[in-house]
């Protein structure tokens, strides 16, 4: 390994991105946006978001985020389902949106040439869509099919337990797919009201990269999102009081591998503990080839194909979860290990060494993100999403730099609970 | 792996904006290993690739799911490397790295920072021929590879199909056999079966090295001839596969699972692949044509029919592989609505296949196909890694890149007659497979 200490004891030089830097852009009419500029290809990458996302359905509406994402696309104004599809095929044109549990977003990519048309279905989309009969009730059936399919699937399956117990009443506990009875009940006047009630100016996150400039964006804004109402109808959702008590629930399906899911209080995006956290759900359960579970369940063990931990961050609950799957015979096992590793980091800590190694991954690695227009668009609207400074770029490895072992420890032994981890196994487990 | 042929499918029609489609630069190593460059310099980092001319399909009778089992063990140790080191030394960089195992080919990448290039690629080359396998790391990843066939096949019921629809639509073709392999010859693979095949198959003039980002010609060749070039060249190699005799009747392929809540149709027939046809064969590119008039989205054929205007089906579609060393496959699919007849949908179906037999396709479907098709290179451009994948897979099944680079002018030369002729002679029964994934009351 002597080859490598050279490469080890430099420190990264490494700018996080050698992009242009990113400049906000406001529009006559007031819309801002986060743009980096990128003219290597001719192609623009828009990503959008609104506040406000799936867990703001109506009781017995389950489903209507989801399902006003997936026909908002099919017919606006003077386009019918099939002239609006057309059109986006024939001018090469991606346009989509989607619900999450506290956003509903969207995406346009499209080449440079093709940018007023792709301004013009948006705008189309999110101001003027028909909802027609036919595309709704086609959409439906898919959505259902979907839903009664996930009904089956282990993965699925525990996702849902797991949320149930963790949120009680609170709409996070639905998940953010929606359900077959909420799906079957919204009526296209539902659809309607969503888009006038939930879309406005205030709520609307935009991140845009690739080949145009400030001024040709601020008049992109105004086409696309100028005609939208000043404001969204107000709306709150009441701040979730998530339950963590522990235990184990075992829900039997007829399937060779059993599915595992657990879950603990997280932490919030802007806790001064966040990067300490973050580091330490990386040497945990995030870090790919490098986690201590991968290290003890997989690769020593050979009890899982895949195993994992992550922060999951929703506007008002955090959690930190992780998840494994093995053989029936084998999920004892398995379970034991991994709140083995639970316990150790929480009790013993983590060493320097470990600290060290996964900064150099969470800083050096940054730079892999920026991988195409599209994706940058994204990180831009994550960052505004999580109300991040426009220099954040500039300064997040800063952030991870500045962990120390005695942050990681202290989070540690503060954050990481045993006890209360609750656990789901789906499956057919023996000996439990 | 499907999004990797929809990838390559889409990409390399390119060249409206640029000359080629994504213009590498390429040399050969003294020991035979070809290295290809790809330069992008959108952020200062590098995507480093290895691709072995090896896969699935070239196991030997009997040993099915060495070549993937070998690849997770190209991270158990060299002489200079613990086992699961190579990982974690690549994370240490601040990079990522993974590999994957297909029909044909087995391929290792790595991102890294581009000053970190040379460390990964002393790795790569290390493990190229100094692995030391032990009994002792073997077992535990049998176990992994176990788990990971039951997660990706044996916990999904239509990836239980898939399988078998494979076994059904090849009688003598190594396709047959699923890449991960059956569990039984898994759990029997030696140590010895393990280091013979990699005896037999990795050397440098077995293997294309791939590089995408933010790097000169200038800067890798110095480096690819003092990390690879110095690795000897191994043995000539030949891929000597058996291949599909005359079939002479339909096959038929029925899961009924409790798992499965929505039925479904897929209909599937032999096709010719970039890898298969004789030298001068343009049906590949017709029939990629034909992919997108029949399955590219909201306004193709089937779901025209199938979906919006007859109301039986909640998904309906055509996919095409035709980026294989040998004869591929091409299949039409659609899932039945709730409440709508298996057979109704199937009757449709094959109405629709019927159809396209009897009248072709339109010159209007052919010339906004090609459109699209060639529209979609840009944004292949666009995204760090497609192009190296694009070119690795090419030239792993033996096509050069003269032949990635001068598809959009090959493709753009693809006639109304050329898509009805390949299709023609594709859409033989006898050589096609129904498969069909139903639901089950339960205990029955």
């Amino acid at each position: 390994m002597r080859y490598l200490i050279i490469a080890l004891i430099t420190f990264f030089a490494l700018p996080a991105y050698a992009l242009a830097p990113v400049q906000e852009v406001v529009s006559e009419k007031g819309i801002k946006a986060w743009l980096i500029e990128d003219h290597t290809n001719p192609i623009v990458a828009l990503r959008f978001s609104f506040r406000g996302g799936s867990a703001l359905d109506p009781a017995g509406k389950e489903g209507l985020a989801r399902l006003a994402s997936a026909t908002m696309d099919e017919g606006a104004d003077k386009w019918d389902s099939q002239g609006f599809q057309s059109r986006l095929e024939d001018l090469s044109i991606t346009l989509r949106f989607e619900a999450g549990m506290d956003s509903f977003g969207g995406r346009v990519l499209t080449l440079r040439e093709n940018l007023d048309a792709a301004a013009e279905m948006l705008n189309g989309a999110l101001t003027a869509p028909r909802f027609d009969t036919e595309p709704v009730e086609r959409i439906r059936s898919q959505i259902l099919a979907d839903l009664r399919q996930r009904e089956e699937d282990p993965d699925a399956i525990a996702a849902l337990a797991l949320y149930r117990k963790i949120f009680g009443d609170h709409p996070y506990a639905r998940g953010s797919k929606g359900t077959l009875n909420g799906v079957a009940s919204v009526t296209p006047s539902d659809l309607h009201g969503f888009v006038k009630d939930r879309l406005g100016k205030n709520n609307l996150i935009v991140g845009v990269s690739g080949d145009i400039t400030p001024d040709q964006l601020k008049d992109l804004l105004d086409k696309v999102f100028g005609s939208l109402p000043q404001t969204a109808k107000d709306w709150q959702i009441a701040k979730a009081d998530p339950q963590f008590k522990g235990g184990l629930q075992v829900i039997n399906k007829a399937v060779p591998q059993s599915s595992i899911l657990f879950a603990q209080k997280g932490i919030e995006r802007h806790d001064e503990d966040f990067y300490p956290a973050y580091v330490l759900n990386y040497i945990l359960g995030g870090g790919g080839f490098s986690s201590r579970l991968y290290e003890e369940v997989r690769e020593k063990r050979g009890l899982v194909y895949s195993v994992y931990s992550y922060l999951a961050d929703y506007d008002s609950a955090e959690l930190w979860m992780a998840g494994a799957g093995t053989q029936n015979a084998r999920v004892k096992e398995t379970l034991d290990v991994v709140r083995a590793e639970w316990k150790k980091a929480a009790t013993e800590g983590v060493s320097a060494q470990e600290v060290k190694d996964a900064k150099t991954y969470l800083t050096g690695s940054f730079a892999l993100r920026f991988k195409s227009s599209d994706t940058i668009a994204a990180i831009l609207v994550g960052m505004q999403k999580d109300d991040l400074p426009i220099d954040f770029l500039k300064t997040r490895n800063e952030l991870v730099e500045a962990v120390t072992p005695e942050d990681v420890n202290r989070v540690a032994k503060k954050l990481l609970k045993p006890d209360q981890l609750m656990t789901v196994v789906v499956g057919q487990p023996e000996g439990l | 792996m499907r999004i990797l042929f929809l990838i390559l499918g889409l990409a390399l029609f390119g060249g409206q904006a640029q000359a080629g489609v994504f213009n590498p630069q390429s040399f050969m190593l003294k020991n035979g290993m070809q290295v290809v460059l790809i330069p992008n310099n959108r952020v200062p980092v590098v995507h480093h690739m290895v691709w072995y001319r090896v896969g699935s399909a070239d196991e030997p009778a009997g040993k099915s799911g060495i070549a993937h089992f070998f690849e997770h063990l190209m991270f158990k140790g060299t002489k200079k490397l613990a086992p699961g080191e190579f990982s974690k030394v690549v994370a240490k960089n601040g990079g990522r790295d993974n590999a994957f195992t297909y029909y044909d080919y087995t391929g290792y990448y790595q991102t890294v920072a581009k000053d970190r290039l040379p460390i990964v690629m002393e790795m790569e080359a290390d493990r190229m021929t100094n692995l030391t396998l032990t009994a002792e790391v073997i077992e535990p990843e049998r176990q992994v590879i176990l788990e990971e066939r039951r997660q990706r096949t044996d916990n999904n019921p239509s990836a239980q199909l898939r399988e078998q629809i494979s076994t059904a639509q090849y009688m003598n073709h190594p396709y047959r056999i699923p890449v991960i392999g059956w569990a039984h010859e898994i759990e029997d693979l030696s140590l010895e079966d393990l280091n013979q095949f990699y005896k037999k198959w990795y050397a440098p003039n077995n293997a294309v090295l791939v590089v995408e980002g933010d790097i000169t010609l200038e800067e890798l060749r110095p480096l690819a001839e003092k990390y690879y070039g110095v690795i000897h060249k191994g043995g000539d190699y030949e891929r000597i596969r058996p291949s599909e005799p005359p079939a002479h009747a339909d096959r038929r392929v029925i899961k009924q699972d409790q798992r499965v809540r929505q039925d479904s149709i897929q209909r599937s027939y032999l096709a010719p692949s970039y890898g298969s046809v004789e030298k001068g064969d343009t049906s590949p590119y017709a029939l990629q044509v034909l992919e997108n008039i029949l399955g590219g989205g909201a306004t193709s054929r089937l779901y025209r029919s199938l979906v919006i205007d007859q109301k039986i089906a909640d998904s309906a579609g055509f996919y095409y592989s035709p980026t294989m060393l040998d004869q591929s496959t091409m299949t039409f699919w659609a899932s039945a609505k709730n409440g709508v007849s298996i057979d109704k949908v199937e009757a449709a179906l094959k109405r629709e296949i019927d159809l396209l037999i009897e009248k072709g396709v339109s010159q209007d479907e052919v010339l906004r196909a090609q459109k699209t098709l060639v529209n979609e290179a840009v944004f292949a451009r666009d995204n760090l890694g497609t192009a190296a994948q694009v070119l690795g897979n090419a030239l792993a099944i033996g096509m050069s890149i003269d032949q990635v680079e001068s598809w959009p002018e090959a493709i753009k030369a693809v006639s109304r007659d050329d898509v009805n002729k390949a299709l023609r002679a594709v859409l033989k029964d006898q050589y096609s497979t129904t498969a069909l994934l139903l639901s089950k009351k339960e205990d029955s």
